[in-house]
């Protein structure tokens, strides 16, 4: 089986769906970081089946807000000294802005490139965003 | 405080504001020539990245009735937007020149955009399928000056209700008013969208029924609103010509309607209501033109933060 060291200090994003983890590695903007950061896909899970894992060393202070949206199954460890001193609860965030686009033709974003795609949580417990242009709904 | 607020859509507007616009609307309608100079020196822009004859006319009659003056481009093709420019762009060039704009366009939410874009106040004129607050305030206003109140009735929104954005617009309004029963009358392809279905109906517990003959609810209703099919509004032209004689109102429909119920339409008619209902006392639609202007006044007053 394919070794990946512990991370001594730093953020395990576990759970993942397989075959996601590029996508969570983008909106995480992990391209721009300068430490250490491991992609495991299709590890073993008796929970999913198969899963994809990120381990990102030294850094524990991102923004992983997105990620509610994405997939709130998805767990999040934060490392300090090889132990697990912190498990973060992911929530579904207020807005997100430029991780998916409007898909309504009517939508001023269907023709002009440079506005944000913004969408606010108008719903809770339906988990229902809406774009703030035109309020139509992410499916 | 509305001074130097936009409007994008109804629920911009809190109820207490809501009543501050109509309440300054009905004092303009009492004594017009009261405020026939209260905007003198300002300059209200006209953005109509589509053709609207009525609506551009009339907030420019109501900027004109105020003492103010007007510019602006009636069609896309005579704008920037020709050669390009960015709504964003384009609204922060005419916040150089004038002190309030309105702005009717294709698509749904530019106004939106343009109103995150700059300070200066910008009123939603209507943007494709989606919002027309001021067609709102006029139909507010209209049910407030005829029907002396804007609780406990009956309406009936007959017609478009999938594409009509002023229907939209009126059930979310009306929806914070007490006791209000919708009937939606409409064929199964052009109900209202789920979105307001779900999360303006339902979700505040408003009582309503969705069919699909006029007839069968006629008597129920107290006000009845009357809308176009549009044809620019249908991807193609077969559903247009399928659907678009559904439901006209004619005198032998109103034979079993209240004698004090009102028909409304935001107009222009094109066949939904057949010309011998406008001699009925009951026919609205003309004088919900003229309270349009009327409540477009109270609102540039307040956005523009001028008193008498």
């Amino acid at each position: 089986m394919l070794k990946i060291d512990s991370v001594e200090k730093g953020l395990v994003i576990d759970h993942i769906q397989a075959g996601k983890a590029m996508e969570i590695y983008k909106y995480l903007n992990l391209d721009k970081l300068d430490c250490s950061v491991a992609i495991i896909k299709n590890v073993k899970s008796k929970k999913l089946g198969k899963k994809d894992i990120i381990k990102v060393e030294n850094n524990i202070n991102m923004d992983l807000t997105v990620l509610g949206f994405i997939d709130p199954n998805i767990t999040i460890n934060v490392i300090d000294n090889d132990t697990i001193i912190d498990k973060i609860k992911l929530e579904l965030p207020y807005e997100v802005i430029n991780v998916v686009k409007c898909k309504n033709p009517r939508c001023i974003t269907s023709i002009e490139q440079e506005i944000q795609h913004k969408f606010k949580l108008t719903d809770k417990e339906k988990k229902t965003y809406r774009c703030v242009y035109c309020d139509t709904a992410y499916e | 405080m509305l001074k130097g607020r936009s409007l994008i859509e109804p629920m911009d507007l809190s109820l207490e504001e809501l009543d501050e616009i109509l309440d300054l609307a009905s004092e303009i309608v009492d004594n017009p020539s009261e405020y026939s100079d209260v905007c003198k020196g300002k300059i209200l822009a006209t953005l109509f990245y589509e053709p609207s004859t009525r609506t551009r006319l009339s907030f420019e009659a109501a900027m004109l009735r105020l003492g103010g003056s007007i510019m602006g481009f009636s069609s896309a093709d005579s704008s920037s937007a020709a050669k390009g420019e960015s709504v964003a762009d384009t609204i922060r060039t005419i916040a150089c020149y004038a002190d309030i704009a309105a702005m009717r366009h294709p698509k749904e939410g530019a106004p939106k955009v343009a109103s995150m874009s700059t300070d200066m106040p910008v009123i939603n004129g209507g943007d494709g399928g989606h919002q027309h607050p001021t067609q709102t305030l006029t139909d507010l206003l209209t049910i407030k000056s005829l029907k002396g109140k804007l609780d406990n009735f009956t309406i009936g929104l007959c017609g478009d209700l999938k594409f009509g954005r002023t229907v939209h617009s009126l059930i979310k309004a009306l929806s914070r008013y007490n006791n209000i029963k919708f009937v939606l009358i409409s064929p199964e392809e052009l109900r209202v969208p789920e979105y307001i279905r779900e999360e303006i109906l339902i979700k505040n517990g408003i009582e309503f029924k969705e069919v699909e003959r006029l007839e069968s609810v006629m008597e129920e209703l107290d006000v009845l609103y009357m809308t176009r099919v549009q044809k620019e509004r249908f991807f193609n032209e077969a559903d247009y010509i399928r659907l678009k004689d559904s439901y006209i109102l004619n005198m032998e429909k109103l034979e079993v309607a209240k004698k004090d119920m009102i028909i409304m339409h935001p107009l222009p008619r094109v066949n939904e209501i057949s010309v011998e209902v406008d001699s009925d006392p009951r026919a609205a639609y003309f004088k919900q033109a003229k309270f349009g202007m009327y409540v477009r006044m109270s609102l540039i007053m307040k956005l523009l933060g001028v008193e008498k």
